[in-house]
């Protein structure tokens, strides 16, 4: 009997509002966590005043990122221009700047950054850096002289500008598992608590129809979702998957089942709206959001956290989709990954049946 | 008339626990009766309901429902029963017509047959100007109209109801009665728990549970005779003091 077909249509209201609410998610977090800077302003200490240093100077202030705040003299400015925050940056070049680096083909430039928002500095130091390194290739390119440059870069944090790639498969993960864990635990909580369950309890359909038809709905949602995110992904921010489609999908779907098994099992757990919520928040998002490696790098925290984060199937999911669309990688390279996904599913599965059971005695 | 048992229960224990919910319960429902299933609150009427239903299994007993063992085929008697519940089981963010459809849909009802019955129901209830509202809208006492109708819907043997006019006033009981005895007229057994006496005498025989035993068990007359009482209350007040 297939009348799951039914229960999507009872959840068609819920449908579309769930719908806005993954896609507005998507560019808020693409605009948010995109790693942009603009008119930063910044402070230039220029100890030489010579022509490579003005061209250089700027080519800086012609990128439209950076905004010319101050003119410093003197490096005890450097501090206070900090202080006050005036600046985010402070670009410091040797005297004789230019000389040096015609005669010697080396020279110094010092880039300062207010590292009390140490993304920020780090990204503003990573476009500086690379405006400076674009001017001295181009002068090679003039020069038959090897030119070398050597910026040093204070408050160096190990994020990359590839990082920016990031945030998509995140919220990927995220998103997916907010509409199948959530969205399933919660809307099974709500059969249970409006007494709706108990009706289709005693009524013929046997529990795997009921849970099956209350799921159905968000397989589809959630596999929707994940293209509309990886569309938007290629289209707004210009990531590109690089490894099998086919294979991108597949692994989603396992991942979608995986986060449903969740949301199934948290649903058994839980008889009220509220607690179905409140257990999806605390055991699910913010594990997901903080553990996974999407926001924060797996190798940065503490033995422990990292151990936890083995049990973050985001964490083991990222691995995969990062290896699908960004390195392009085939199902020989992910297998493991994949393996553990699907290995952490059927036990989900198998724990929220015995559950299920469980409340029936 | 020859009275044949629809429900058969015979020493049915439930324990939760330590705890007896229900303590050696036997007893017959007959196949068109209207049987009343009353006690206070937390007397065990909604445990045993729930086994009835396959809702719950029994620790030890004997039980058939519409002939079907409680243990093995669970199936079987879920498709011969109709339910409501005290908190009606309607989904509130579908319209009244939805609901009709998708409870008639998972009784396996053909589709054809869905809309001339749903067109038929509306009628009865005078519920065709709001067929296309949602539940959410709707007064207590028509949710209940409607919640009952749909749970007879696919004309099952018997129907349980829990409770089925807890919050609603008298005038809408009254009503909602008359809703019953049209249905018991039609064949169908009804199962009525509730902890409202006075409705106790519109059944045709009521058991009065306390503790997790069955007290007393038979007409209302007869019991108002046997306890020397002038209505069910009383009955019941007698029979709580007397232990």
């Amino acid at each position: 009997m297939i009348k799951e077909f039914l229960h999507i249509l009872r959840d068609s209201r819920s449908m579309v509002l769930l719908f806005g609410l993954p896609v507005a998610q998507i560019l808020i977090f693409g605009y948010v966590v995109r790693n942009e800077i603009r008119n930063v302003n910044i402070a230039i200490l220029d100890h030489s005043k010579d022509v490579v240093t003005r061209e250089i100077t700027q080519k800086i202030f012609s990128s439209g990122y950076f905004h010319l705040k101050r003119e410093l003299n003197h490096p005890d400015q450097i501090k206070k221009a900090f202080q006050r925050g005036e600046v985010r940056e402070v670009i410091v070049f040797e005297p004789g700047f230019g000389e040096k680096l015609e005669n010697e083909g080396t020279a110094q430039v010092q880039l300062i950054a207010d590292a009390s928002d140490p993304n920020a500095a780090s990204l503003v130091v990573n476009y500086t850096s690379g405006i400076i390194n674009n001017y001295v290739k181009d002068m090679v390119a003039g020069n038959s002289i090897m030119l070398n440059l050597t910026p040093d870069v204070r408050f160096y944090f190990n994020e990359n500008l590839q990082s920016v790639f990031m945030f998509v498969p995140g919220t990927i993960a995220l998103i997916l598992m907010l509409v199948s864990a959530i969205m399933t635990s919660i809307s099974i909580a709500r059969e249970k608590e409006t007494g709706t369950m108990e009706a289709l309890l005693v009524s013929p359909l046997k529990p795997l129809q009921i849970i099956l038809g209350k799921v159905t709905p968000y397989i589809f949602l959630s596999v929707i979702n994940a293209l509309v995110i990886i569309a938007l992904g290629y289209i707004v921010f210009g990531l590109p998957v690089r490894g099998s489609f086919l294979l991108l999908l597949l692994v989603n779907i396992l991942f979608i089942l995986l986060a449903l098994s969740l949301g199934i099992l948290i649903s058994t757990i839980s008889n009220t709206q509220q607690v179905a919520m409140f257990i999806s928040m605390f055991a699910l998002m913010l594990p997901t959001l903080l553990l996974s490696g999407f926001i924060f790098p797996i190798d940065n925290m503490p033995q422990v956290l990292q151990w936890l984060s083995n049990i973050m199937p985001a964490r083991w999911f990222l691995i995969i989709i990062k290896n699908i669309m960004i390195k392009g990688t085939g199902f020989l390279y992910i297998w493991k990954e994949t393996l553990i996904l699907a290995g952490m599913t059927v036990l989900f599965i198998a724990l929220s049946v015995k559950n299920f059971h469980y409340r029936l005695e | 008339m020859t009275r044949y048992p629809i429900i058969q229960v015979e020493n049915l224990v439930k324990k939760f626990g330590d705890f007896t919910a229900n303590d050696h319960l036997t007893f017959e429902v007959y196949k068109g009766e209207i049987f009343g299933f009353l006690g206070a609150n937390g007397a065990g009427k909604t445990t045993a309901l729930r086994i009835f239903c396959g809702l719950s299994r029994p620790t030890s007993g004997n039980i058939h429902v519409a002939g079907f063992d409680v243990y093995s085929q669970t199936e079987e008697i879920k498709k011969n029963i109709g339910y409501m519940s005290q908190r009606f089981s309607l989904y509130e963010d579908l319209t009244v017509r939805e609901n009709i459809h998708f409870y008639a849909g998972i009784y396996g009802i053909k589709r054809k047959e869905i809309a001339a019955r749903t067109k038929q129901l509306l009628e009865e209830l005078d519920m065709e100007p709001i067929a296309n509202k949602l539940i959410r809208g709707l007064p207590l006492g028509w949710r209940q109209k409607l919640a009952f109708s749909v749970a007879v819907f696919h004309q099952p043997g018997i129907v349980f109801l829990d409770e089925p006019t807890g919050g609603v006033d008298p005038v809408t009981r009254r009503r909602f009665w008359e809703l019953i005895y049209d249905t018991a007229g039609r064949g169908i057994t009804v199962f009525v728990t509730t902890h409202y006496m006075d409705e106790a005498e519109y059944c045709d025989r009521v058991s009065i549970m306390s503790e997790g035993r069955i007290e007393a068990l038979d007409t209302p007359d007869k019991l108002k005779r046997k306890y020397k009482a002038e209505n069910i209350d009383q009955v019941f007040l007698k029979i709580a003091r007397n232990k």
